[in-house]
């Protein structure tokens, strides 16, 4: 792939889906689409960035884009969505659901398992705390493959060092080869399953915690509303919404509000008589380590 | 100008086109960015001013990574700085052996700028909102 197809492919996909790649980002390009070659025919990278140029191929033309866009995920992804899931939403979960002794949790936009894996490990580090507790981790997708990916918790070289402590990597992950494999243990506690988030998901029942992050960006205005509106209806009364650190429910919906300390998250407005949900430790507190 | 408040980095690796990319990474991330080829020169950089983070090789001529590292974690004010292995051992035991000598990180190298400040995020020298 020459420089002036690399440049093609940023300005592309900059138009298309709001993706911003720096430079650095060549390997990214070519681990990518190297497989979106193969899908449609096309020798090379740079026989890819000239039948992009040419055709109309519509399908050709979304294949590029999904591979660049929705499965960009690392481990522990912004940090703070987990330090938050630590810190405050697991303690004010158990305090609330103490009589249960049951959590659902549930990623929205999984993709290749990144996410699940990081609650996961969590929730492993606190096993003492959860002991007799009955914690489900639901993940869902668009993508069978992407799904099928996270399933198998196979990682490159790249993908486990990109937010992930070395301790945990050497804890949880054997070798195999170049890449590292997530433990048994922690794959079993995450229960994968295919969703569009256009259609219902209304049979997954409700959660404690949601994570929908990064996915929202992509669609237009009405859709990010309705989807919202039905995060909304699954969300347990006290429950936790975590969305991406570019998205918001402001101007979308009013079933849904900002927490008034910690950014991405939210939850339903407090009615009128309830007392506030106890989420007020500060922000400082959470954002140290 | 430097400020009296800029963090220092000691970039050690014998290959001087690593040197290069790391520094070029570090300082756009406000270290102030020292080097040296191998374990005994970077002792010396060491002895003059404790670095306030080290990105270490592990295969070096003189004195490899591995050594330079039980010597520093022995020296005066050599517990203080965050020590980062970027190498390319990238076996479990050479990590596991890495973390027992009191490395704080490990970087299989190729490297890029994600990782790099991914890694630097978590032994808390850079926080989020500074990438």
């Amino acid at each position: 792939m020459t420089e002036l197809d690399f440049d093609y492919l940023r300005a592309y996909l900059k138009q298309r889906s709001g993706l911003a790649l720096t430079a650095e980002k060549r390997y990214l390009v070519e681990s990518r689409l190297t497989p979106v070659c193969r899908r449609f025919g096309q020798a090379s990278l740079r026989d890819l960035v000239g039948a992009l140029k040419i055709s109309r191929d519509t399908a050709m033309e979304r294949a590029v884009v999904e591979a660049m866009t929705t499965n960009e995920t690392f481990f522990f992804r912004d940090r703070l969505p987990f330090d938050l899931f630590r810190d405050v939403l697991l303690p004010q979960a158990m305090a609330q659901a103490a009589g249960r002794r049951r959590l659902r949790i549930w990623c929205a936009a999984s993709s290749t398992g990144q996410e699940p894996y990081s609650l996961a490990i969590l929730l492993q580090e606190a096993a003492a705390k959860l002991a007799g507790w009955h914690v489900e981790i639901v993940a869902t997708d668009l993508s069978t493959e992407v799904i099928e990916k996270a399933r198998l918790g196979l990682y490159s070289q790249f993908e486990v060092q990109r937010g992930l402590p070395v301790q945990w990597l050497l804890k949880y992950f054997t070798q195999i080869g170049e890449q590292w494999q997530i433990g048994a243990s922690l794959r079993s506690m995450v229960d994968y399953r295919q969703i569009n988030l256009l259609n219902g998901f209304e049979a997954l029942g409700t959660f404690d915690v949601i994570y929908c992050r990064n996915v929202l960006i992509y669609f237009d205005a009405p859709t990010k509303a309705d989807i919202l509106n039905r995060l909304a209806a699954s969300l347990a009364p006290d429950g936790a919404l975590l969305l991406g650190a570019a998205e918001t429910v402001i101007g979308l919906t009013d079933r849904l509000s900002p927490h008034p300390i910690h950014r991405g998250l939210y939850g339903h407005p407090v009615a009128a008589g309830r007392a506030a949900p106890p989420m007020t430790l500060p922000l400082r507190a959470v954002a140290a380590r | 100008m430097t400020l009296p408040t800029e963090k220092t980095c000691l970039v050690v690796d014998d290959s001087a086109v690593i040197r290069k990319v790391a520094r070029r990474i570090i300082e756009t991330l406000g270290f102030t960015v020292s080097e040296a080829e191998d374990g005994n020169e970077a002792l010396k950089v060491c002895a003059a001013a404790m670095p306030e983070v080290i990105l270490l090789d592990w295969t070096m001529p003189n004195m490899d990574g591995y050594a330079f590292l039980q010597a520093l974690r022995q020296a005066p004010g050599g517990t203080a700085p965050k020590i980062l292995f970027c190498t390319t051992e990238n076996d479990v035991g050479a990590i596991a052996r890495a973390l027992r000598a009191g490395a704080d990180e490990y970087i299989m190298k190729p490297f890029d700028r994600d990782i790099l400040t991914a890694k630097l995020e978590q032994v808390g020298v850079v926080h989020a909102d500074a990438a």
